[in-house]
């Protein structure tokens, strides 16, 4: 029994007999605590969900509460000013998140289900020691390796922004950034696979292998297909991480308008625009459209990727 | 919006969605075309370096060569390239890139910064978060309603820092005493306690060499954001506990309060030992809120901050490094000792 | 259909580490051999190396006149029930049947054909298109063996597979394994801790003890002739009682009671046995016991007495009339057939 179950009265008692008020008035404090604690954690997301609804002369004049007094005032008018081409660049940043974060998801996670099966399921030396290496890594500071790799893309390779664009081939100018992401994804990746195919039965592998089934039909057939779910929580996890990531983006893109982020885009308008701007509570809340969406429809996978992750650093 | 963009865009995503794993699988697949040439005696010595040789190849690229490197530049000066090997040592400077953030205590060079990590971040965001996290858990688990409340709790894990940054800009927004309060903690302190309006993000009491109020928003802002994770995996351990041991406990006389101290919280504290360690290295690497509030100014600078602050604002790569690498030893202790708890875990399977 | 030896196998781990410990055993075309012992006494083991999932570290096993030590699994014609039955749980019934048969590249009409004839045998047809987790524990171990026939392998190997049933459906489970052991006539070797399964199945039984074979024979040999103290402890229930005699030429000493054995031994220590059934409430010319009754347990068929002769504790099955009750010494006769004397040192069995 859960110590929710344990802590229900039992509450045999028929309805609204004084003994059902009793232990109901009695678990009223619970409730209260409950509810309050949830609206107060609310309180910011909604004055910001407010505030973005708001003119610019009330958000500056008086707080998002009062805009309940007169609801007629509430406009949309900040989202189509911070959409519109030309002063915010958001939409086109809208599209540099999709085409940043989808190969700088599918990149770690097919390269790290290859590498986490051998991890889980073969035998070879060294084997404990890397893996230990790489959850080392989890939590290494990513500002350890900016300089260097930054240094080989610009003074070696050649790689920024303008080269690249240059070319003309379309993606090109997000290349450094899509492997960056995936050398920086990877341990995790890794690590999250590797534990989920080792708890696979051993039973299966071996019925596998008197049925005659080679290594690669044993990955492709069994393993991958049995492991849907923490490939699910994966892509999720880290499809996130890198819509959300200013860092990282920040470093290998910077902030030319035509390849950064939403979120770059979104820390440059706090500084363009001046902090505390209508059209900033519009486009943050613009920001948070696709990350809500995920985790509102898939937040089962992110939150057992999250519990996974509890060593990410 | 100009969804034109979006059409162009496509063909590539699709390109890199189909392309990379079926590059990966004919990687693979080559390999074991080959490896079954092999005596049967070998395969099993080359096959898993096959498998694993593309990500090792990235980690090391992107993750353990420059970490190295870092460490040799940290004792360069700034014109060294350092990935040309033939420079190293040319511009050595020993430990004076150290030397100048380790400068003026307790005011120059990275201290603040430090002590804003080590000291406001690394207690206040822990034990906030551990606490908040706790208290939710064990109050959500009473109610039916569980799962609603604590995904609503939760909401602030998946959007970025940026937006919450945003988000928490405008609870600490500050107007001059008597004007009416836009932001919420200032609507808050003025009606309901009769003070003067605070403006959060500046205002350095309860003086400058210790200004934890300003600090202590940020931390706040950020606490709000990861306390859901806390919640969750916490929430899970609560579950793990077996009701009988509760119950036997409220049969032996127990009331709530003792079940908890001495039953509960004990049995949690394994799981409330890997949370805080994993917030202890969140608190170490702290940036995003920083970078989008306050950028490091009125003393709230932070690591991680200040060492992409010494890199692009400062073209200082050496001092970058340097700032790195004690990044890294405030981190190792911690590192290390999350991965004793990780062979200890392992060790159990 | 195939013969099975193995030709004094070894397993070691490590140097100290010995799992298997120089084991000969011939096993004939399409026997039923079970091997039994308990858990760690290096059965499944002995298994797994004739399956080609251990390595052989000494000796040889050869199924029929081939060598099998470096010949890969799939490739030594044998099929394998695993306890947990190693269903892949995202194939259908038909798909798990399959498998096997696609990696041995079989053409499909082939492929269609065998699994529904073995689904025919085994009672699946209305399930093929099922997943595993929708099916009964009974309804999984037929498709785990329906996996196994498809392929009509040389040897069947079958590791534990009734420990997952409820009592029930393992009895009702045992009978259908003969029958389908009569139908396919082929080797079937059959790995077990249960000696009632070993009992009931068995063509022959092979019984192990920390790695090392203690006996082959049929039931009724290892029954009434076994060869050593393990053997006579491990097969039976209730167990065979042991009570410590010193002999002397043809006659033996216990605490409670002397006897005159069949067969001159030498002097000395040694454990004579003698199951619950050959003590009778008939008087005996080869001894007579009188045993102190502590608990009796009637079970309709059976009465059991429970009890101490002399200083040693005994247990007997008489028959259900015999009017016992605890606290009461009973006189009972000794069968002679029933009488087993080991070597106390060696453990080994005179007779």
């Amino acid at each position: 029994m859960t110590v929710a179950a344990a802590a229900q009265p039992t509450s045999s008692a028929t309805m609204f007999s004084p003994r059902w008020i009793a232990d109901h008035l009695s678990r009223w404090p619970l409730h209260i605590a409950v509810i309050g604690l949830t609206a107060a954690w609310m309180v910011p997301t909604i004055g910001l969900l407010v505030s973005s609804f708001r003119p610019f002369s009330g958000q500056a004049t008086s707080g998002w509460w009062t805009a309940f007094a007169n609801p007629t005032t509430f406009t949309i008018s900040n989202y189509t000013q911070v959409l519109s081409a030309g002063t915010t660049n958001l939409g086109q940043a809208f599209f540099n998140s999709f085409m940043i974060s989808v190969p700088a998801t599918v990149l770690p996670v097919s390269i790290g289900a290859f590498a986490a099966y051998p991890f889980a399921w073969m035998k070879f030396p060294g084997r404990n020691g890397l893996f230990l290496a790489l959850v080392g890594l989890l939590a290494v500071p990513l500002q350890l390796t900016f300089i260097p790799v930054l240094s080989f893309y610009v003074q070696h390779l050649h790689w920024t922004t303008n080269n690249l664009e240059a070319t003309g081939i379309p993606g090109l100018p997000w290349v450094p950034l899509w492997l960056a992401h995936a050398g920086y994804g990877l341990p995790f990746s890794i690590y999250l696979l590797a534990n989920f195919f080792r708890a696979l039965p051993s039973d299966l592998f071996e019925s596998a292998e008197i049925d005659g089934a080679g290594t690669l039909t044993v990955f492709f057939r069994i393993v991958l297909p049995l492991s849907v779910p923490a490939l699910a929580s994966l892509v999720i996890f880290q499809f996130l991480w890198v819509w959300n990531d200013l860092l990282v983006a920040l470093i290998y893109v910077g902030g030319t308008p035509s390849v950064a982020p939403l979120t770059v885009n979104l820390a440059g308008l706090t500084t363009s625009l001046g902090q505390g701007s209508n059209l900033l509570t519009a486009a943050a809340f613009f920001s948070m459209i696709v990350p809500l969406i995920v985790f509102l429809s898939l937040q089962r996978y992110f939150v057992r990727g999250i519990l996974a992750g509890s060593v990410k650093g | 919006m100009d969804f034109s963009l979006l059409l162009q865009d496509i063909p590539t995503l699709l390109v890199v969605i189909l392309g990379v794993p079926v590059v990966l699988a004919a990687y693979i697949v080559g390999g074991e075309y080959l490896v079954r040439r092999l005596p049967d005696k070998n395969r099993p010595q080359v096959r898993p370096w096959i498998w694993v040789g593309p990500a090792l190849i990235l980690v090391a690229a992107y993750l353990l060569i420059p970490a190295i490197l870092t460490a040799i530049q940290s004792l360069e000066s700034n014109n060294v390239d350092v990935l040309d090997p033939g420079t190293w040592g040319t511009n050595f400077v020993g430990f004076k890139n150290f030397a100048r953030q380790f400068a003026d205590f307790p005011t120059g060079g990275a201290w603040v910064a430090i002590r804003n990590n080590v000291i406001f971040w690394l207690i206040f965001y822990t034990i906030f978060t551990l606490i908040f996290g706790l208290i939710l858990a064990v109050l959500f688990d009473r109610v039916k309603y569980e799962q609603f409340v604590k995904s609503l709790i939760f909401m602030p894990m998946a959007i970025s820092s940026v937006a919450l940054g945003l988000i928490w800009d405008f609870m600490y927004e500050y107007q001059p005493p008597g004007e009416p309060q836009t932001g919420t903690m200032n609507a808050l302190v003025t009606t309901l306690f009769h003070h003067d309006p605070v403006s959060w993000l500046q205002d350095q009491w309860p003086g400058e060499s210790f200004n934890l109020l300003n600090n202590l928003a940020l931390i706040g802002a950020a606490t709000w954001g990861i306390t859901g994770f806390a919640m969750v995996i916490l929430s899970a351990a609560l579950k793990g506990i077996p009701g009988e041991l509760l119950e036997a406990a409220r049969v032996d006389g127990a009331g709530e309060i003792t079940v908890f101290r001495r039953v509960i919280l004990p049995l949690m504290m394994p799981t409330i030992v890997v949370v805080g360690t994993t917030l202890v290295i969140f608190a170490l690497k702290a940036f995003d809120v920083v970078y989008v509030m306050t950028s490091g100014n009125y003393n709230t600078d932070v690591l991680a901050y200040r060492m992409y602050n010494q890199l692009y604002l400062a073209s200082n790569s050496g001092g970058a490094s340097a700032v790195a690498i004690i990044l890294l030893v405030a981190v190792v202790p911690v590192l290390i000792f999350n991965l004793r708890q990780f062979r200890a875990v392992e060790a159990r399977r | 259909m195939s013969s099975v030896t193995y030709d004094h196998v070894v397993k070691r781990y490590t140097a100290d580490i010995t799992v298997v410990k120089d084991m000969y055993v011939e096993i004939k075309d399409k026997e039923f051999m079970v091997l039994v012992g308990p858990s760690g006494c290096g059965k499944s083991t002995a298994l797994r190396m004739l399956a080609g999932l251990e390595s052989i570290t000494e000796g040889e096993i050869r199924i029929g006149d081939r060598v099998v030590n470096n010949v890969a699994a799939k490739d030594r014609d044998i099929a394998m029930v695993f306890q947990s039955y190693a269903l892949y749980p995202h194939m259908s019934v038909f798909d798990n049947m399959a498998f096997p048969l696609q990696m041995a590249h079989m053409k499909k009409p082939e492929i269609d054909k065998r699994v529904r004839s073995a689904s025919k045998i085994l009672g699946l047809d209305n399930f093929l298109s099922r997943k595993p987790r929708a099916l009964s524990g009974g309804q999984r171990q037929r498709v785990a063996l329906g996996r196994a026939i498809v392929r009509s392998p040389k040897v069947f190997l079958l590791d534990e597979p009734l420990s997952n049933l409820d009592a029930k459906l393992r009895g009702q489970t045992r009978i259908e394994l003969q029958k389908l052991h009569r139908e396919l006539e082929t080797t079937f070797i059959y790995v077990t801790h249960d000696q009632v399964e070993a009992m009931t199945m068995g063509d022959r039984i092979a019984i192990m003890n920390a790695g090392i074979l203690q006996q082959v024979g049929t039931p009724g040999e290892v029954y009434d002739h076994p060869a050593n103290l393990f053997v006579a402890g491990f097969i039976g229930t209730p167990t065979m009682n042991f009570v410590p005699v010193t002999t002397s030429d043809s006659s033996a000493k216990a605490s409670g009671f002397e006897l005159k054995l069949p067969k001159a031994v030498p002097a000395g220590k040694g454990m004579l046995g003698f199951r619950p059934e050959a003590l009778t409430d008939k008087p005996s010319d080869v001894s007579t016991l009188e045993m102190k009754v502590d608990v009796v347990e009637r079970l309709g068929s059976d009465q059991f007495l429970y009890g101490q002769v002399g200083g040693d504790a005994v247990t007997a099955r008489v028959d259900p009339r015999m009017k016992v009750e605890p606290g009461d010494t009973a006189k009972l006769g000794l069968d002679v057939r029933g009488l087993h004397l080991f070597d106390a040192q060696t453990e080994t069995a005179f007779f």
